[in-house]
């Protein structure tokens, strides 16, 4: 079976300098034109420093890749990685510059959500002239109508012009109305992230169920959780080049690495605490490095996701022969409150004799439920009982949100996670329905 | 099963074919978008749709005491208010349609770089609107005639000639101007300008009598002058020249035409530099 969706060699240019800023006015475009003879006159090479002075941006560069009918596929980057402009050429906004791709299927797109609404229109005409702006028929409409209405719940606003409208009821009903079009392919910029947690979260329910369906979809979202629940590939950009295609597991995994490598000190997983500055040693430079790993002893850089394992092994020295030794790790968050403790001391089964030389301790933390966020550890050792060496700030871990609850639901809110469940007290509510159990 | 679709898309440049199955298919987008136009325009108005009525006739009132009455100017037979009107009409049809539509591209950016579909609809949707004006005027313009007493001839069959002719002038206007606005912003103010100077070389306020004989086949090349004088021969059996009428016939043909194609042309690079 041929791909829906096959992108080959795309590249997209932009022009920056004189056709964008500076010919804005014929005036601009007379001037240079009498202007050249005497400019050819004194510099004969004009021609040259011309093009010099127009730049020129690639927003894309050689991107390559197929969609099979069906699939669901993620587009993940930073901004200005492409992603916009690669979805504009994908619903024909606007040309590439080289390369061709072939759709076989139509292609809907929502790269924003309400336009072409009018807010002097009501809401039940900015149904029809958005729909039909999007490409549905008047006959689709109207047999969609109700279900629009429905998913939008402005029933009681319908006529209602939209200038009147609160942003969250003007979304909704944007939404609504892209969320009944009936493509082969669905090209979708982030546009989940509007309106209130309940309607993202039913945005999010009808974007799956399109999926179900067996429709085409292209999304491009900043939200990991949302990429990695909804669709089955991922494909990272990254300065205009396409620098991953996988699962979109391994996509989201790519990019929260690739992110975080920007900043050298952060998320490697081997740190080096020779030269530390916020060190303080009484006994002596003790603290060796700090390695990390995930589950099945994985290396961890770049992130870990809420609930993550972590594993901290914590390499030092001991000068003398000693038992009395603990190491300690304190997390804290980015405003310097900790926010937990791990202490050698509070292991129960500790049982070894006197040791001396390079030491590996291992913290082996197996579900590491602090919220998404970054996470500085102070790290120290203590002999006796008198501090060794401790240094602050020493790591970085950064937790990055997960669909931890398994419910595709983002805990957004306090300090930490907990496992936890919900139930009815069937015995004692006052409901005829059943719910759960 | 999905039907055997396949689009390619790829770099273009340079002239492009107009695309009569795609314009076909989204035809209703076009309704929807006059539509729109039609619902919004007098929208907290006092007078609403009268305006569609007031401009041509107000414009009729001081005419005829500004160019006949102090002036001297007079119509080629029929009373001068009739005349006048007669002329306003089509001339404020194509002036509205014109200085909208060349702003249409530039008021509706978010149409153009975030959806998708026939681009040629945004200047041509803004006329509609005007259409529908010069379809209450000229009730209007008959109502005149029977204060006037002023007979109805056979030529009134030729009407929709010179109402085509009109919609294809004020539309390959709108069509070069709207796409040029797109990259020089000049456009905005060379408009109103241009319409002023319009008016004194389309006959509008005078007949076209006026202008020497040698002058006239060159009249024709301004395609609204034969429109204007078509409107008065089809209402008011005016003495019209038929070679003025079909030069500017074929002129106004000829711009549409253009229009389309250097709009096409143009179109390729709208969502890049709007």
């Amino acid at each position: 079976m041929q791909p829906i969706v096959e992108v080959k060699n795309i590249s997209k240019r932009y022009r920056l300098g004189h056709s964008i800023q500076h010919t804005n006015s014929l005036r601009e475009l007379l001037v240079r034109g009498f202007a050249k003879p005497w400019k050819r006159l004194r510099n004969g090479d004009e021609r040259r420093t011309t093009n010099a002075q127009e730049a020129e941006f690639w927003a894309l560069r050689d991107i390559n890749f197929e969609v099979a009918d069906g699939e669901v596929v993620g587009i993940i980057g930073r901004n200005g990685a492409g992603k916009s402009t690669l979805l504009k050429i994908l619903s024909r906004i606007t040309d590439p510059t080289e390369g061709e791709i072939k759709l076989r299927g139509h292609v809907s797109s929502l790269l924003e959500v309400g336009t072409g609404f009018h807010p002097e229109l009501t809401g039940r005409e900015n149904i029809f002239l958005n729909g039909a702006l999007l490409g549905m028929s008047r006959v689709d409409i109207v047999a969609r109508f109700d279900e629009i209405v429905t998913f939008s719940e402005i029933e009681k606003f319908l006529d209602t012009p939209v200038k009147h409208y609160s942003s969250g009821m003007y979304v909704r009903l944007a939404f609504a109305v892209a969320a009944h079009l009936n493509p082969d392919i669905l090209v979708v910029d982030e546009v989940l992230a509007v309106g209130d947690l309940a309607f993202q979260k039913k945005c999010l329910g009808k974007m799956s169920e399109v999926s179900r369906e067996g429709r085409t979809v292209l999304f491009v979202s900043h939200n990991m959780p949302t990429v990695e629940s909804l669709c089955k590939r991922g494909i990272v950009l990254s300065q205009g080049k396409m620098v991953f295609s996988g699962t979109a597991k391994d996509a989201v995994q790519y990019y929260l690495n690739s992110v975080s490598s920007l900043r050298p000190e952060a998320n490697r997983h081997i740190v080096e605490l020779k030269g530390s500055p916020q060190r303080r040693s009484p006994l002596g430079e003790l603290l060796q490095r700090i390695e990390l790993y995930t589950e099945g002893d994985q290396p961890l850089s770049g992130g870990l996701p809420i609930g993550g394992r972590l594993q901290l092994h914590v390499h030092f020295n001991l000068e003398k022969p000693t038992s009395s030794f603990n190491v300690g790790l304190g997390f804290n968050n980015v405003l310097g409150q900790r926010v937990f403790t791990a202490h050698s001391l509070f292991e129960p089964e500790r049982s070894h004799g006197e040791c001396v030389g390079p030491q590996v301790f291992v913290c082996d933390i197996p579900s590491f439920t602090l919220t998404p966020g970054d996470y500085l550890v102070r790290v120290w050792l203590d002999v006796g009982n008198a501090e060794a060496d401790l240094i602050n700030d020493a790591i970085q871990i950064t937790v990055y949100e997960s669909d931890y609850y398994g419910t595709g639901k983002v805990p957004w809110n306090g300090a930490m996670v907990l496992q936890h469940r919900w139930r009815l007290d069937a015995s004692r509510s006052a409901s005829r329905g059943t719910y759960g159990n | 099963m999905r039907d055997a679709f396949e689009l390619t898309i790829k770099p273009r440049s340079g002239w492009q074919p107009i695309n009569v199955a795609e314009i076909s298919h989204h035809w209703e987008l076009l309704g929807f978008l006059v539509w729109r136009d039609v619902k919004i325009r007098y929208r907290q108005t006092l007078l609403g749709g009268l305006w569609a009525i007031m401009q041509p006739l107000l414009a009729m009132l001081i005419f005829t005491v500004v160019f006949n009455r102090f002036a001297g100017v007079h119509s080629d037979g029929a009373p001068y208010p009739l005349f006048a009107y007669a002329g306003l009409a089509p001339w404020f049809f194509f002036t509205n349609s014109v200085s909208q539509s060349s702003n249409s591209l530039v008021s509706h950016q978010h149409l153009v770089s975030k959806i998708y579909f026939p681009r040629i609809f945004i200047p041509l949707g803004a006329m509609g609107a005007f259409l529908i004006d010069l379809f209450l005027s000229l009730t209007l313009c008959a109502g005149l005639m029977l204060h006037y007493h002023w007979p109805f001839t056979r030529n009134l069959l030729l009407l929709p000639l010179f109402i085509l002719g009109c919609v294809l002038t004020a539309g390959g206007a709108g069509l070069i101007l709207s796409a040029i606005n797109v990259n020089f912003r000049d456009v905005k103010y060379a408009v109103p300008f241009l319409i002023q100077m319009g008016l004194f070389v389309t006959p509008v306020i005078y007949p076209a009598r006026y202008i020497p004989a040698r002058w006239q086949s060159l009249l024709g090349l301004n395609p609204m002058a034969g429109m204007v004088m078509g409107f008065r021969h089809a209402f008011l059996g005016s003495p019209a020249s038929w070679t003025t009428m079909t030069i500017s016939l074929a002129a106004s043909a000829i711009l549409f035409v253009a229009g389309l194609f250097i709009f096409r042309r143009m179109e390729l690079r709208f969502a890049d530099i709007i």
